[in-house]
């Protein structure tokens, strides 16, 4: 029997559509309800990003809650930056406890990027090791071998650069993480597609899902500065040319352009298994990009 | 080596305000080679304070300096015995250690700290210095080529690099090598990329439980104090 919803929908062999949201800074949800509603009916699964950029706002954990309060199939973004091995754990279980079922396996950006620089960063353990503890949990173990009363269950994944300016040593980490038990990859923002054709070459050998992840930038200077300050990201000369040709008012259409055109040539050329989608604070457009793409049949 | 800066000015000024007659004690030993706590420097900063309090119109402090060989070791600081009756606190340029070791053999004495105390490195040129080992007590540089993923890596992490590193460079700090595409280059030149492809468990933090102790001789007094 499938972990999860989403467990299901990846080993159904259709294309996978995710999409990821941002929690708010503050206590005021009611945005982030907005996109749980929007959105929970048209993708096969919804992330909530764990302080993204190592900026702290509203918990992981809770946007999933609210998720599965709305009848949504939530992805739990787990880093390692903010908690330790016990702390992880305790998580682990009140996600399980609460339906939560699937987790994306992340270290997390460096503290130094975000709006807190001096906190202190924990890195207890890293994603890899975050898989394995999360695979001895589920065989009735905590990490410190001790018995857990009430042993969960998680579809895991992990997250792949397959753009990286230097591939191989990106490259073991991805073959470390299958190894761990990993089950779906959904890649930092990619804009290079031969990049990804590349990566998907040596990918398929393995049975994990490959979402490919899909930045809709805004203008060309969003692009740079993500470029600039974001980590992991990359976006090429043509992308950032592309966006600066157009009229003023006009750069996020372009941006949902490009992000519209990657998908048709994912999903046409069967590039990986399906994409995941990141609007970075424009949640609200996704429905439009899923029906420029023709996903729109999507029913969880 | 332990890497150190002195202090600002302003800071130790603060610092010493409560007390009139101080000693001045420099290390010959670390902060000599980092050049924070010197027999020069301590001389400089007994110069630099006498001319900025007479600059302000005071007179309120009266300074003495001397620089003993090691501070972090108790034998060495017998020669300041006499020195100390002198004066109402210390200011230490010697490294955390020689803080408060001086603490511990003079207690009726404040010890002030004179440097910030960053790290141990290897000089990578003249005033240039790296952290180079972060004395985790569990050394694993036999299977990372020689470079230190714990210290140079500022994630600390131990199965390869993250997705933040771009031209070599870390995420945190884009003049900052990447350890991890360091590491990987170097077992690579040394035919042991296999090493990068094992699998490392968490790391055993009991290694640390800080404060720690390291006891090499055969045997071991009873009733020390580690507090």
């Amino acid at each position: 029997m499938a972990k999860s919803l989403f467990e299901e929908k990846l080993n159904s062999g259709k294309f996978i559509v995710t999409v990821e949201i941002g929690p708010p800074k503050g206590a005021d949800i009611l945005e982030m309800v907005h996109h749980i509603e929007l959105l929970k009916g048209r993708v096969d699964a919804i992330n909530v990003t764990d302080h993204q950029s190592s900026v702290m706002r509203f918990p992981s954990l809770g946007g999933c809650l609210l998720i599965k309060d709305h009848g949504g199939e939530p992805i739990l973004q787990m880093t390692t930056r903010d908690r330790n091995r016990l702390a992880l754990q305790a998580d682990l279980l009140l996600a399980f406890s609460r339906d939560i079922r699937n987790v994306l396996c992340l270290t997390g950006d460096s503290v130094d990027v975000g709006d807190h620089k001096e906190a202190k960063p924990v890195f207890d353990l890293d994603s890899i090791q975050l898989i394995r503890m999360i695979r001895t949990m589920e065989s009735g173990k905590d990490l410190a071998g001790n018995d857990l009363k009430g042993a969960p269950e998680f579809c895991i994944g992990a997250s792949v650069h397959p753009a990286a300016d230097f591939i191989e040593p990106q490259i073991i980490k991805f073959d470390k993480k299958v190894a761990a038990g990993a089950q779906f990859f959904q890649t930092q923002g990619i804009f290079d597609l031969n990049a990804l054709r590349r990566f998907m070459q040596y990918a398929r050998q393995f049975n994990v899902k490959i979402l490919a992840g899909i930045i809709v930038l805004t203008s060309a200077k969003m692009a740079r500065y993500m470029n600039d300050n974001v980590p992991g990201m990359i976006v090429p000369q043509d992308i950032i040319d592309e966006l600066a040709g157009v009229e003023k008012g006009k750069g996020l259409d372009k941006g949902i352009e490009i992000a519209v055109r990657s998908i048709k040539t994912i999903k046409e050329e069967n590039l990986c298994h399906g994409v995941h989608i990141m609007a970075v604070g424009r949640e609200s457009i996704v429905p439009d990009i899923l029906e420029a793409v023709g996903l729109t049949s999507i029913h969880v | 080596m332990i890497v150190a800066e002195q202090k600002p000015l302003e800071e130790i000024r603060r610092m010493i305000v409560p007390y009139e007659k101080i000693l001045i004690v420099g290390c010959g030993t670390c902060m000599t080679v980092c050049g924070a706590g010197s027999e020069r420097e301590a001389s400089l900063l007994h110069s630099t304070l006498h001319l900025a309090q007479t600059r302000s119109g005071s007179n309120t402090h009266s300074f003495s300096e001397y620089t003993v060989k090691r501070q972090c070791d108790l034998e060495f600081l017998d020669v300041l015995v006499d020195k100390v009756k002198e004066v109402d606190a210390i200011l230490s340029l010697g490294c955390g250690v020689g803080v408060q070791t001086l603490a511990e053999r003079f207690p009726d004495t404040p010890v002030l700290p004179g440097v910030n105390t960053f790290f141990m490195g290897a000089a990578k040129e003249w005033g240039v210095w790296d952290e180079r080992c972060a004395a985790c007590g569990d050394c694993r540089l036999a299977d990372t080529a020689g470079i230190c993923p714990i210290t140079r890596c500022t994630k600390g992490i131990l199965n390869g690099p993250c997705a933040g590193t771009k031209n070599g460079k870390c995420e945190a700090n884009k003049d900052m090598d990447c350890s991890w595409i360091l590491i990987y280059e170097q077992l690579e030149r040394l035919g042991q990329l296999e090493k990068m492809r094992r699998y490392y468990p968490p790391r055993n933090f009991r290694t640390i439980p800080r404060p720690r102790r390291l006891v090499t001789k055969a045997e071991i007094s009873p009733g020390g104090s580690n507090g």
